[in-house]
């Protein structure tokens, strides 16, 4: 197995982990925001900020780490309470949030950070906090071994090159062995920069009778003889600094250590410290007791506790295991192989006299109900919460909120309900759309809200939730409804329908699904970006998603987006044409009807359309389409699929058996076959035989071009 | 002899950036995610130094370095600091609550190495 760099490991898992804590951050904003401001809130919204900086710092992120710290700043204000919420701080904060996950991204994604928006929200940060900017940078550069004021020397030292001798004398303080130092380690480091004498000075250890464990009583001069440069030496001190008494001189190189360096006085120096210390001894004489009677009393209680914690201490809360999406990948291929092999072996078996109360089929059953649950379980994998895509959604909310100047406040349901990660990739661009929409046209403005006698503040609510093996996403407004009249006029004023068709109210809500349809009667800069509910719907679809659309007047507006659990197996309908067994997408077919002479017209040879309930849908012979028989004679007695495109048009297509409705695994189509037009991939049914997956938009697309039918508008593709 | 560390951070990546300075180096390096899950972890190692963050949830650096003090066995460990903050303020109070020394977080490895020999002796 290949090793990469580990630093880019550890890069790649920061920014995973930066993700968790950005939604960490926006769960524990959103939570300020609904009014409950406790401190271990507002902790874990500083934490969030703060361990963002941490990693950013180790990888030399500075705009991210300049960022964070000034935010973290005001953050830091906000929890030891120098700084009151207000709603307007709040905003800010999720203001800054949010540019701090642009932050982020652009940093994992190596991309230029533009500076004016940060600057803009770091100033406004700067002016809650009444500090300055210099101030703060200042701070920023502040980690500096702490200095002995001995510049007197300094001068002289620095132009000798080579070596330079000191005198450093040392005596530690009680505190210093309370804080886990030791002098052993600083007389080692000492010695580590270069020749060095150490004397001891054992003189004030007192009679064993009253030697208190704890207390200091010796002291040591080191004569050093070193190429290290003065701050080196101080550095030794730095954890101990002000727990012991040191001194470092710089001692003439000519004298060199001779006797020297045994010059009583400065120890003498120190000795008014020590003792000081050495009133205490009596107080702790307890103590030794206490020290001697705790471990026996400890050991039997460690003992037990050490087997089973030392299992259980690695797991930790939520442990995570970081897995290439093409292992995935390859374990939903293989186990969709298994899905396959087992239909294989149950129809081999079932075709043999084996009584169903025979060990093998017994076996089989069993079989078939593992091959279930692994398929389940390798789904799961792939699955995530939404909420980090309803986190998304709060964002684009707020800005489009602030945009069009209303107050909308977005509630979200169900975010914890697991998708397909795909999908949810998939996912975004449609509701980023869809919710733009919803706070654009679907909220009334505010003094239309306060003269229908609604809250002020505008609703969406965004929800999703498992239903019959799918999922269900509903974007909700409690705005004014669809306005149906008006709909109408402008479907009528495009040329979309006939002027004097008379439509129900849901066929009028559907009319939003059609191409080139948009509503605004201004092109606001929020929605009007030449982008429909249609583009929407053809998104939707892609991922063998249907959506729906409801509306009361007065009350608001709710689409409805019905997806899989997965993209890897499809619910299909097993059809036959010409003895080719196909697979259609189930979720495109609307109806199954037989042609009769009375409901089949043709327009002429080879085109003909059947009329279904009033309107007319064109015809296509799939056997003839895909190449696999001439033009038939008659169409009378034929089976046809209903089928309803992306773009809302609906296609009646010609099968000649319907088999069965079943759950096929989807086979992907690699480059090395020819990419033939209308067939989106393949699938192996249980029977062993590969059957080709039909994608029905694509096909009928394809035989209107061919065959020049008029009513079936062109698909909108580059 | 390899020095075994106990590294508490409720950040992933500086656990597995101190594990990655570390495990190079010799070091053993147990981790935990705050001061909580740091204690029960101490139950069951001995380590010869322990690295601790300041800000972490449940329970933050100074109780995590209150709760090993508080065992007698743990009154002389070692006990490093890792902190962002390099405020002279921060820095005594760590010391305060029984910290050795202190870290500055992003920490250059060889300095994290040489203060743990420099703490463990």
């Amino acid at each position: 197995m290949t090793n990469p760099d580990p630093m880019a490991e550890i890069r790649a898992s920061f920014f995973i982990e930066c993700e968790e804590l950005l939604e960490a951050m926006q769960d524990g904003l959103q939570t300020m925001d609904d009014g409950q401001q406790d401190s271990e809130t507002i902790n874990v919204v500083f934490r969030a900020v703060h361990s963002i900086k941490g990693g950013a710092g180790a990888f030399g992120l500075e705009p991210l780490v300049r960022f964070a710290h000034r935010y973290e700043t005001v953050m830091d204000q906000v929890r030891s309470e120098t700084l009151a919420i207000t709603s307007d701080l709040l905003k800010l904060f999720f203001r800054a949030a949010d540019h701090l996950s642009d932050l982020v991204r652009l940093c994992r994604d190596d991309m230029d950070i533009p500076q004016a928006e940060g600057d803009a929200i770091l100033a406004e940060l700067d002016l809650h906090a009444g500090a300055t900017p210099a101030e703060e940078e200042d701070e920023d550069i502040d980690f500096q071994p702490l200095g002995l004021s001995l510049d007197l020397d300094f001068g002289d030292d620095d132009d000798t090159t080579g070596t330079s001798s000191y005198r450093i004398t040392f005596a530690p303080a009680t505190e210093m062995f309370e804080t886990g130092n030791d002098a052993v380690p600083i007389l080692r480091a000492l010695a580590d920069l270069g020749d060095c004498t150490t004397t001891c000075d054992a003189e004030r250890v007192p009679a064993l009778a009253s030697l208190a464990p704890e207390t200091p009583y010796l002291s040591w001069t080191v004569m050093l003889s070193t190429t290290a440069a003065i701050d080196e030496i101080t550095s030794v001190f730095e954890f101990v600094d002000g727990l012991c008494t040191f001194a470092i001189e710089p001692v003439d190189n000519e004298v060199g250590f001779s006797d020297e360096a045994f010059p009583d006085l400065p120890p003498l120096d120190l000795l008014p410290e020590p003792e000081e210390v050495e009133l205490p001894p009596l107080d702790m004489l307890p103590e030794p007791a206490e020290q001697i009677s705790a471990p026996v009393e400890d050991t039997p209680v460690v003992a037990p506790k050490n087997e089973k914690p030392a299992r259980t201490a690695p797991a930790s809360p939520n442990a995570v295991v970081r897995v290439d999406l093409d292992r995935i990948e390859r374990l939903v291929n293989l186990v969709g192989e298994l899905v396959i092999n087992q239909a294989m072996l149950a129809q081999s078996l079932e075709s043999t006299t084996l009584s169903p109360h025979s060990d093998a089929m017994r076996g089989l059953g069993e079989f078939q109900r593992l091959t279930r649950d692994i398929q389940d379980s390798v789904m799961m994998i792939r699955a995530q919460p939404v909420k980090s895509m309803f986190q998304r959604m709060s964002r684009i909310v707020r800005e489009a909120s602030a945009a069009v100047g209303k107050d909308v406040r977005l509630v979200t349901d169900g975010e914890n309900t697991e998708v397909d990660k795909t999908v949810i990739e998939r996912l975004a661009d449609p509701l980023t759309h869809m919710i733009r929409n919803a706070v654009d046209h679907g909220l009334e403005d505010t003094d239309a809200r306060i003269a229908a006698g609604k809250p002020s503040q505008g609703q969406v609510r965004l929800s999703a939730a498992h239903r019959s093996g799918r999922v269900v996403i509903e974007i909700k407004d409690d705005g004014g409804g669809i306005n149906r009249p008006r709909v109408k006029q402008i479907a009528i004023d495009k040329g979309l329908i006939p002027a004097d068709s008379t439509l129900s109210d849901s066929e009028i809500d559907n009319l939003l699904f059609l191409p080139g349809f948009s509503t605004a009667a201004t092109v606001s800069d929020l929605s009007g970006r030449g982008v429909g509910m249609d583009v929407v719907r053809t998104a939707i679809q892609a991922l063998s998603g249907r959506i729906s659309i409801s509306s009361t007047k007065g009350e608001g507006t709710t689409f409805s987006i019905s997806l899989p659990l997965t993209l890897a197996v499809l619910d299909g309908m097993v059809i036959k044409v010409a003895d080719e067994t196909l697979v259609i997408p189930l979720n495109v077919v609307t109806e199954t009807l037989t042609l009769r002479a009375d409901n089949l017209d043709e327009i002429q040879p080879g085109l003909a359309v059947v009329r279904v309930r009033g309107s007319m849908v064109p015809l296509f012979d799939l056997g003839r389409h895909l190449g696999y028989r001439k033009q038939k004679e008659t169409y009378v007695d034929d089976i046809v699929l209903l089928i309803s495109k992306e773009d809302g048009n609906q296609a009646a297509l010609i099968v000649d058996e319907i088999q069965d409705q079943r759950q096929v695994v989807i086979k992907g189509l690699d480059d090395n076959f020819y990419r033939a037009p209308g067939i989106a991939a393949a699938t192996i049914l249980g029977d062993g035989q590969i059957a080709l997956i039909l994608d029905p938009s694509d096909i009928v697309t394809q035989a209107a071009q061919d065959a020049g039918h008029p009513n079936v508008p062109q698909k909108l593709e580059a | 002899m390899s020095l075994e560390i106990l590294a508490v951070d409720d950040s992933r990546t500086m656990r597995d950036m101190i594990r990655l300075a570390l495990e190079p180096e010799g070091f053993t390096v147990h981790t935990a995610d705050d001061g909580v899950h740091g204690t029960e972890v101490l139950s069951s190692i001995n380590p010869d130094v322990i690295i601790t963050d300041i800000n972490m949830p449940r329970m933050d650096g100074f109780g995590f370095i209150d709760a090993v003090r508080d065992q007698n066995h743990h009154r002389a460990t070692p006990i490093l600091v890792l902190t962002t903050e390099a405020a002279p303020e921060l820095k005594m109070r760590a010391r305060k609550a029984g910290a050795s020394g202190w870290i500055v977080k992003p920490f250059d490895p060889v300095k994290l190495v040489k203060a743990l020999h420099m703490v463990s002796g």
